[in-house]
């Protein structure tokens, strides 16, 4: 037998109403979690991801010993977290002496794995080495630019798809209306060979130049590290087909308030406050005012009758 | 350097330079760094041009500009929402051609001469609004027609809840159910081999059950308050028997007995034959008994030889079975 749950407090029914399938959907909200063994690099480097997404990222401190996202048992965690949270990305760390400082950049769909990258990481350089202005300091949440460099992002197949991850990792949300005054970061991915990339984040300061268009000026704040490509896990094509698909924007916005008549045409209802006719003022000569116009006048007339009789008089 | 293309995804604010490559990788980390900041700073001046070019309104923020959609496809978090299947009434009406029409939110009631509203708290042909109902000639005495009405709504209720459940089922079949309402099972579905049923259990099965639970603490239940009512365990402790130190007269040595007790018990566990060894040679020493009852009968008596004898048959199992399974219980 079945029976019927609807939520009984709109709180409820807002949060279940966020995470249903949507046309036009949220922001993808990222997972950072790691594995039994982490090295301090590997620690410091997933602070670092997690300072850069502030805001629409979660940062475990726990590890997890059953999460091994390239064995078919080992990601059933993974997906539980992210139907609980509702994350589609994640990032996983560990470290073993096969595969050292190790990052694995995920991606869910209907909350099963997708995709899958694996990096290594190499001569990390955190934040708190740089030194810069303080006050070219990006925002938290701030839409960030993108540079890829080199050809290998092309041609080499691990590196597309390492170039597909980063940008759905760090793009925020799609925003349809951006304000000019508010860029001010910029992730730079630099394919230096066919297996490592380059990848380092700076500030953006606008100069002035002639023109309307501001002249770029990159100040590197970090963090700055090296991704060696190690493994990857390419979504089989059903699956991707079905992720990739949009549906046109048919949905035509319904007009409010305008009706159609055979007789008169377009018709439109325009709604108003109640004007209260009854208490509204006639005139602005108020009784009291008027009152006080004619004593004024008397007084007045009064003291030029005096004038007058003592200019008479005297 | 001139003439270099570089992809730019304004959407997405990315801009991409497939023609770069490293001929040889700089010695220094400064010296990559350099390289790889210049050459960004060119493709972020690049989308900056065709970013501040967009047509822009003015803000108290700062200048706003629509973006156009980003040209990376990149993968959807969720399946794209499925459309509803149409319920029961949706397909009678679209066969009928049953338009639905706006109605009033105001209602004249009848009933009280009011304008009340069409549904919720002060509503229109509210039952308690009704003072009296006229009996029809139809109508049986003892009736009441108000509890009758009330079960009628009751059921038209129902009815509506259980029509509302199978549309939202068919909805669930498709994977299209809305997102505020979850269908959970209230009891275990029935599969095709039959399931334990989960009998009742009776006053007695339960009194031996919370018996057996009561004594199953570390003291055997001795120490435990008694509730008003319980009976005590039917089996009360006591599970070995120990043999008396001192022997009485009469019986036997009890402790060979037992020792016995219990080898015949294996014994006859662990022999596999069909033959019954003590039968067996009770009934060997019987004929042998016989026999030599008869011999000497015989000898004693030589004279009846002539007359006839009338032939003893015995109806008991015969020797040669016996003769040749005489020997002793085989040990297995």
């Amino acid at each position: 037998m079945l029976k019927i749950k609807t939520p009984k407090t709109q709180r409820a029914a807002r949060a279940l109403e966020k995470r249903a399938p949507k046309l036009v959907e949220n922001g993808k909200k990222t997972l950072i979690l790691h594995g039994t063994k982490t090295s301090s690099m590997l620690n410091d480097v997933l602070t670092q991801i997690y300072h850069l997404k502030r805001g629409n990222a979660v940062k475990y401190t726990k590890k997890n010993k059953e999460i091994r996202p390239f064995e078919s048992g080992g990601e059933t965690s993974l997906e539980f977290y992210s139907l609980k949270s509702d994350y589609s990305l994640f990032v996983f760390g560990s470290h073993s002496k096969k595969r050292p400082n190790n990052l694995v950049l995920g991606r869910l769909y209907d909350h099963h794995v997708y995709d899958l990258v694996e990096v290594g990481v190499e001569n990390l350089k955190p934040m708190e080495s740089f030194v810069y202005d303080k006050k070219l300091t990006p925002k938290i949440g701030s839409k960030p630019f993108f540079a890829f460099i080199g050809e290998s992002f092309e041609s080499v197949e691990e590196l597309k798809h390492l170039k597909e991850v980063l940008l759905d990792l760090f793009r925020g949300e799609v925003v349809e209306n951006l304000n000019l005054a508010g860029v001010d970061r910029v992730y730079v991915c630099t394919a230096i060979s066919p297996t490592t990339v380059f990848f380092t984040h700076c500030a953006l300061r606008l100069k002035r130049s002639g023109t309307t268009i501001p002249r770029m000026e990159l100040v590197e704040i970090g963090p700055s590290m090296d991704f060696v490509v190690r493994r990857h896990h390419l979504p089989n094509d059903s699956l991707k087909k079905e992720a990739m698909k949009t549906a046109s924007q048919q949905s035509k916005k319904q007009v409010k308030n305008v009706s159609r008549d055979v007789v008169q045409g377009k018709i439109g209802k325009i709604y108003m406050s109640d004007q209260q006719v009854g208490g509204m003022a006639l005139s602005y000569d108020i009784k009291g005012l008027k009152r006080q116009r004619r004593e004024a006048k008397t007084k007045n007339s009064a003291k030029e009758d005096q004038a007058k009789k003592r200019k008479t008089d005297s | 350097m001139e003439a270099e293309k570089f992809q730019i995804d304004l959407g997405n604010l990315m801009a991409y330079d497939p023609s770069h490559h490293f001929p040889s990788l700089p010695d220094s980390r400064e010296e990559l760094t350099r390289k790889c900041l210049e050459r960004g700073t060119e493709l972020v001046q690049a989308v900056a041009n065709a970013l501040f070019i967009l047509p822009s309104s003015e803000d108290p923020d700062g200048p706003i500009v629509t973006l156009p959609e980003p040209t990376t496809k990149l993968p959807r978090e969720k399946h794209l929402p499925k459309p509803k299947p149409p319920t029961k009434w949706e397909q009678f009406a679209k066969m009928k051609g049953i338009k639905n029409h706006k109605k009033d939110k105001r209602v004249f009631d009848e009933q009280t001469s009011t304008w009340k509203r069409r549904h919720g708290y002060d509503r229109v042909n509210d039952d308690k609004d009704i003072p009296i109902i006229e009996a029809k000639p139809t109508d049986e005495p003892g009736e009441d027609p108000f509890a009758k009405r009330k079960a009628e709504k009751k059921q038209r209720v129902e009815k509506q809840e259980k029509n509302r459940l199978q549309n939202l089922k068919q909805a669930k079949k498709a994977g299209a159910l809305p997102s505020h309402v979850q269908l959970a099972a209230t009891a275990l579905p029935i599969t095709g081999t039959k399931t334990e049923v989960p009998k009742k259990a009776n006053k007695q099965e339960l009194e031996n059950v919370a018996g057996m639970a009561a004594a199953a603490t570390a003291s055997g239940g001795k120490f435990d308050k008694k509730l008003p009512g319980e009976k005590p365990a039917k089996h009360p402790g006591k599970y070995r028997k120990f043999l008396p130190v001192v022997e009485g007269k009469g019986m036997g040595s009890q402790e060979k007995q037992q020792t016995d007790k219990i080898l015949n018990k294996l014994m006859s566990q662990s022999s596999h034959d069909i033959l019954d060894v003590n039968k067996a040679v009770s009934m060997y020493n019987v004929k042998a008994e016989k026999r030599r009852k008869h011999e000497k009968e015989k000898g004693a008596s030589s004279s009846n030889s002539g007359k006839m004898k009338p032939k003893k048959k015995s109806f008991k199992k015969s020797a040669t079975k016996k003769s040749s399974k005489k020997s002793a219980p085989k040990k297995h």
